[in-house]
């Protein structure tokens, strides 16, 4: 049981470090509670896996501290950090049966067997695992040896932290909703700390309470799905969370408000500041409506997919996006749209400007 | 799915069917036909069943050859096993390192054999080689030519270090195709060296060491051209691996029924050995 908290952490591959690039975590900032279920999400590449390995120990960071109950553990290897961590491919003892797959890192710390037996016991009737404890663990399928991987680490009850690196990639969709679930159901059971890396934002926001959205090497917003949803600090989280994610257009700040191609655009933005070398207006497809005034523009394309329908329409700004509900209209050639004021944000230099 | 039936291709096959067909069916058989016979030259034989078989298998002589065989590739094993996977674990995994290790590893491997014979021949001769000299002169009695002790010393140490590589190469291939997952789960399981060792390293290599047991057995179970080159078989027989015992019978005393006899049951013994061996280390895959 632990909080966890990464100051000013940076870390890089290389030996020396002469420039930014060469590194692939920048000044990484986290505060998370005990007992809270967290999400690292980012594209392939973008330093969580990198990121979580400083965290188990597996990696010392070139720069910062990592703090487990604000006790500096920097420099404990992985066992002395006393964690959990699963990998994205299952890792099993492939000459071991199933059981021994599981106790084996209760034998290492010197528990006694009646303690292991009951311990093994009980996580292998959460992860369905009991009729096939005896079988030689190399005779599995690959979601039943990511079971052993995920049991392995979630045997030992005294965890400071459970870490999973996109546990579910190897497993079938159907599997996958399962094993999420279950996951979930775990975390509320046993109120560890853990912290789920992915690509996947289904998994990361149906998983965690927060999210901390990762990319190139830097945290670019931590919140909750929702906030994340409604309001993205960064044109990246925009355009990552969501399907189809949201509509970025370049525009200009003229006398404090937005000007999306001599069009006036209101949103709830104080521009305090207004000299960026490149500024956006973003708006999610959920939040623009066909209207009798407005914004002109051209529907280009409607495409069913399914409850939604999505429409392209040009406007004098640039293409975009509309996700439309099932009983509206959609008017053919040209029309009118207008933007939701409330979820209507400005970016500058790909930042939220507020 | 409909497929064409089409026997032609067949006439593809021919070249391979015929070339297998000269360099071991044929050769095989002939000795086959000798093992039943009994030749004096120009090409006049008479049938004599299976009377070289008998013979072989009752000779005092072939007892200790085949003696001498197992116990040459049963030490051979011993060493050059672990010893392989022992360098191979110290390896570098990254770096300028890697390729020296890798053709520094791979040179013995290209010395071709009789000049390893003869290398080790000069290198271990008592008066004026550098080790048979050095060994002396440390106050050890050592005489490969005269000792028979010292003359397995030597054949045993050329071809650990002609062979040894080999292990080294396959086991390192082995360890370099193991996930580095494997080894941060180990290490967060509380893994000790040798459980890593034994339970990822060992169990990830089963199957190029398999392949090296069995190279290294065949091989060492064949040899004839180094130790022939080295000892000639001596000190008195003592020396005289099934092969040479062999080329001895056969061209030396020109006894081509008993030594065709001969080669097919040192055939069958080595075949037998590696399906036995195979079958053992793959039963567990079956499963």
């Amino acid at each position: 049981m632990s909080k966890v908290t990464l100051k000013n952490l940076s870390h890089s591959y290389l030996k020396k470090q002469e420039k930014d690039s060469d590194f692939v975590l920048t000044n990484i900032n986290i505060d998370w509670n005990d007992g809270g279920a967290y999400a690292l999400l980012g594209p392939s590449g973008c330093g969580k896996t990198t990121l979580l390995n400083i965290i188990s120990g597996l990696l010392v960071p070139t720069k910062g501290k990592v703090l487990f109950n604000d006790k500096d553990v920097t420099q404990l290897n992985p066992v002395q950090r006393d964690i959990a961590q699963i990998f994205q491919f299952p890792v099993i003892y492939d000459t071991m049966s199933v059981y021994d797959n599981l106790a084996f890192p209760l034998r290492n710390r010197g528990l006694s067997e009646t303690e292991i037996d009951s311990k093994v016991r009980e996580i292998a009737e959460m992860l369905e695992l009991t009729s096939t404890l005896n079988n030689r663990a190399s005779g599995l399928t690959a979601d039943g040896k990511q079971k052993i991987s995920l049991g392995r680490g979630l045997v030992r009850s005294d965890v400071n932290v459970i870490m999973f690196d996109e546990p579910l990639t190897v497993i079938d969709p159907h599997l996958k909703w399962v094993l999420r679930s279950k996951l979930k159901e775990l975390h509320q059971k046993i109120k560890r700390t853990m912290i789920y890396v992915t690509h996947d934002q289904t998994e990361a926001l149906t998983f965690a309470d927060q999210v901390v959205v990762m990319h190139e090497g830097q945290i670019v917003q931590t919140g909750t799905p929702i906030e994340l949803f409604e309001k993205p600090k960064h044109t990246f989280v925009g355009h990552f969370i969501g399907s189809p994610g949201m509509n970025l257009l370049p525009c200009k700040i003229t006398n404090g408000e937005i000007n999306l191609a001599g069009q006036r655009i209101a949103s709830n933005t104080s521009f305090k500041k207004t000299n960026f070398e490149k500024t956006q207006v973003g708006i999610r497809p959920e939040f623009i409506n066909f209207s009798k005034d407005g914004i002109p523009a051209k529907v280009l394309k409607v495409n069913n997919i399914g409850r939604h329908r999505i429409v392209d329409v040009e406007t004098g700004g640039g293409k975009i996006k509309i996700l439309s509900n099932p009983q509206d209209e959609i008017p053919s050639g040209s029309a009118f749209v207008t933007f939701n004021q409330k979820y209507t944000y400005a970016y500058g230099d790909d930042w939220i400007i507020e | 799915m409909n497929k064409t039936l089409n026997q032609k291709a067949w006439f593809f096959v021919i070249p391979v069917f015929v070339l297998v067909a000269f360099n071991a069916v044929v050769p095989l058989m002939t000795v086959v036909n000798y093992s039943f016979q009994e030749t004096f030259g120009s090409n006049v034989f008479t049938w004599e069943g299976t009377r070289w078989f008998k013979q072989i298998l009752h000779s005092e002589r072939f007892h200790s050859a085949l003696g001498r065989q197992f116990l040459f590739t049963f030490i051979i094993l011993l060493i050059q096993l672990p010893l392989g996977i022992g360098i191979a674990l110290t390896m570098p995994k990254k770096g300028w390192g890697v390729p020296v290790c890798l053709i520094l590893m791979s040179m013995p491997l290209l010395i071709p054999w009789n000049v390893v014979g003869a290398m080790w021949n000069i290198f271990a001769l008592p008066e004026i080689g550098f080790l048979g000299h050095s060994l002396n002169s440390l106050g050890f009695d050592y005489n490969f030519t005269q000792q028979v002790g010292d003359a397995w010393f030597t054949t045993v140490l050329m071809d650990v270090w002609h062979w040894t590589s080999l292990v080294v190469l396959l086991s390192y291939a082995g360890l370099n195709s193991i996930q580095p997952a494997y080894y941060q789960a180990a290490e967060i399981d509380g893994a000790s060296r040798w459980d890593v060792f034994r339970y990822i390293e060992l169990p990830k290599m089963k199957k190029v060491l398999t392949l090296a047991i069995l190279l290294r057995f065949m091989d060492s179970f064949m040899i004839y051209t180094e130790p022939f080159v080295l000892t000639g078989g001596g000190p008195g027989n003592s020396t005289v691996f099934l092969s040479i015992d062999l080329v001895k019978m056969a061209l030396g005393q020109f006894d081509l029924g008993p030594a065709a006899a001969m080669s097919l049951i040192y055939f069958f013994i080595v075949l037998l050995v590696c399906w036995i061996f195979y079958n053992l280390m793959m039963k567990d895959e079956a499963k």
